[in-house]
């Protein structure tokens, strides 16, 4: 079996780190990840835990695929409680930590309470210990990697870090890993800071042992390799142009949030856009994009290297900010520059680059900017309250605060509260443009219905990744749906909250599913692992993590009423393009979801529900 | 009579924008007056544009769906964005 059946739980209130075996009915049950160190979470932590105490958790666990040589097979995830929600937070990210994590022997680690002073683990495959972190409290995830792998004299040693913002209480922080990969996210890393963890530093040398059935799983591995290498979007597109080659697609489309959601089209999208990140710089020739880069085992590589213009005005006279490092994914692209008017692609690329280094999330930091940059032209917020003009388009006032967030400065201070509560304190709550608190991507839901389903049902807070239905809305994957229309949309809602479930939950990434579907993971589960993953019954645990972490966020408060979208989503029509006079049709589509569900009128699941998916 | 024409605006971008002629390709479009009858492959021949490789095609937002593609005509002012496979998220 793929897993390693083994769990650490580290007790940073005692100093402890213990062994134990992982439950493998519960892993049977819910495969992985997402869903099994969420099954453990909601069985340990109480729904009612606030978030930075340390009653809460925080769960880093890989899949039973992280670590084999399936394509995309390097991914961890982070559950906890998140304190920029209230809600179950799920952040997942790539890079090599999290195989390193599994090739240590380890399926994940619970850190519970909280340390007395700043500290670190040290995995060295079997061999757990904290360490004092002083010294790394105050510096970037850029200094903290380098740091830990020079004091432990392993140069191949892989690290997961908060940077300031997670220290600081930012409470969108990320937590980083292999520098520019993020767990990115509902604020895991605030609720790491507010344990006093530092970093996770985790060398491993011992393989992935136990594949039920290696000959099996090499052919299906392969198998499904020629699937993404032979599909033009996962063998080529990604690989060129990234996730940012949607900066165009949505801007034509009509779908493109612009200036905090007032409009839904970006005129400056062209130029912060995939081609844009592609063509030589007027000031030296150079593009923006050095070159693509892959995560571990991955057969796609769509991750962007960027370098910032060196006279440029955010890096003069910096020069640790001349090198490559991650470069502009959509999202951030989008809510960095279309979300704040901004079309300067250098500065969002040096915008980007504080959210790695010091640890924050640029979709909720970038849309929290947006509601200030509103709130500055109505004249509710003056210079002299932010200490910069910020109007919209201001690409000065962008890097601005975005250093001001990473370093706990100033008004960045009341950034790093996000937008929800930034605005309720100013008076003005219905531009926040989140749901449950959290900050909305790069789709408007006016333009792309489904999307706005997909937002407010989101368990983890308004997000894309918990159901893309723009792939079937605007690209046609795997079907085309109408984006302006709500007919049909519950099921294809459900359809892929269900199935991405799953993907989140084996160790593989879910770009995978512009090429794949549970057809094509099954047999590389079923391969890798005892138990049943056929397509019936994986869809079933699909629905049953879904349905699992519903029932946390209930018991935590929530109701139907926070299933809902920002006022302005659902009373200011589209100005531009073919939604042009729509706004999101949430209550034709909300009925209807929770009945395919099967979910009461008030969102819970019905008791017969909660049988037939053994909860 | 000589027949009647439009301006359509063709877009390419991603992997397609090298089709274009090289003053075009840092904003991804030309104008264009083609013939009223025109169809989309009828668009993109002069810039010799593999037909295969259009797989998003938007006219003013909206999509074309493929079946329609070699009978759809346009309307003067309309704009055509085209992308190879492409995805995101």
């Amino acid at each position: 079996m793929a897993w390693q059946r083994k769990i650490l739980r580290v007790d940073l209130t005692a100093g402890t780190c213990t062994q134990e075996a992982l439950n493998m009915e519960w892993a049977k049950a819910y495969l992985g990840q997402r869903g099994l160190a969420t099954k453990y979470f909601v069985e340990e932590v109480a729904p009612s835990v606030e978030p930075l105490s340390p009653a809460n958790k925080l769960i880093f666990a890989t899949g039973p695929l992280t670590g084999t040589m399936a394509s995309t097979g390097g991914r961890y995830s982070v559950i906890t409680k998140g304190p920029l929600t209230g809600a179950i937070a799920c952040s997942n990210s790539g890079g090599y930590w999290g195989a390193e994590l599994k090739m240590a022997g380890w399926d994940m680690i619970i850190f519970e309470g909280r340390a007395a002073t700043p500290v670190y683990l040290h995995l060295e495959n079997d061999t757990a210990t904290l360490h004092d972190a002083s010294d790394l409290w105050g510096k970037t995830t850029w200094e903290t990697e380098p740091a830990l792998r020079k004091k432990h004299q392993d140069s191949q040693l892989k690290i997961s870090s908060i940077g300031r913002a997670g220290e600081n209480g930012v409470l969108y922080a990320a937590i980083i890993n292999d520098l520019h990969r993020a767990a990115g996210r509902s604020g895991v890393g605030a609720v790491m800071g507010s344990k006093n963890l530092k970093a996770i530093a985790v060398r491993g040398t011992l393989g992935v042992a136990g594949i039920k059935d290696p000959k099996a799983f090499m052919k299906a591995t392969a198998a499904a390799k020629k699937v993404l290498a032979d599909n033009a979007v996962t063998g080529e597109g990604l690989p060129k142009f990234g996730t940012q080659v949607l900066m165009n697609v949505i801007n034509e489309s009509g779908a493109m949030p612009t200036r905090n959601a007032q409009d839904i089209q970006f005129d400056g999208a062209k130029d912060i856009s995939a081609e844009a990140m592609h063509a030589p710089r007027v000031t030296d020739g150079k593009a923006n994009l050095v070159t693509n880069q892959a995560c571990f085992g991955c057969t796609i590589a769509c991750g962007r290297i960027s370098k910032i213009d060196q006279t440029h005005y955010t890096v003069v006279n910096k020069p640790e900010y001349w090198g490559a490092s991650g470069g502009l994914e959509y999202e951030a692209a989008w809510a960095l520059g279309s979300a704040n008017g901004v079309n300067d692609l250098e500065a969002l690329t040096f915008a980007n680059f504080l959210c790695n280094e010091d640890g924050f999330d640029p979709i909720s930091f970038g849309a929290t900017v947006g509601a200030v940059m509103e709130l500055y032209e109505m004249g509710v917020l003056t210079k002299e309250q932010l200490g910069i003009e910020a109007p919209f388009g201001s690409a000065k006032a962008l890097t601005y605060f975005a250093g001001l967030t990473a370093r706990g400065e100033g008004f960045g201070q009341e950034i790093g509260l996000g937008s929800k509560r930034l605005t309720a304190k100013y008076g003005h709550p219905d531009l926040s443009m989140t749901v449950k608190g959290q900050e909305f991507p790069a789709y408007d839901p006016r333009g792309i219905q489904g999307m706005g389903l997909t937002y407010a049902t989101s368990n983890r807070g308004a997000c894309h990744l918990r159901s893309y239905t723009v792939a079937s809305e605007i690209l046609g994957i795997p079907i085309k749906t109408d984006p302006l229309a709500t007919e049909g949309k519950a099921g294809l809602v459900k359809a892929f909250q269900d199935a991405t479930a799953v993907f989140d939950s084996a160790g593989i990434c879910v770009f995978t599913s512009f090429a794949w579907t549970l057809v094509d993971v099954a047999p590389q589960l079923e391969a890798a692992c005892e138990g049943d993953w056929s397509l019936d019954n994986l869809n079933v645990v699909g629905e049953r993590i879904w349905n699992m972490e519903r029932q946390f966020n209930n018991a935590a408060g929530f109701t139907a009423k926070d299933d809902s979208l920002p006022k302005r989503l659902l009373t200011e029509a589209a100005k531009t393009g073919p939604a042009k006079g729509l706004v999101a049709g949430l209550s034709k589509m909300l009925p209807e979801y929770y009945s395919e569900r099967g979910w009461d009128t008030e969102g819970r699941p019905t008791a017969a529900t909660v049988e037939r998916l053994g909860l | 009579m000589a027949e009647a024409s439009i301006r359509v605006t063709l877009k390419l971008y991603a992997s397609l924008g090298k089709y274009l002629p090289e003053a075009n390709r840092r904003s991804n479009q030309i104008a264009l007056e083609v013939p009223a009858t025109s169809v989309m492959t009828d668009l993109i021949a002069p810039f010799a544009v593999p037909p295969a490789a259009c797989f998003l095609v938007l006219v003013n937002g909206v999509f074309l769906p493929p079946g329609q593609r070699p009978t759809a005509v346009f309307a003067d002012g309309d704009v055509v964005a085209i992308w190879p496979p492409v995805a995101g998220g």
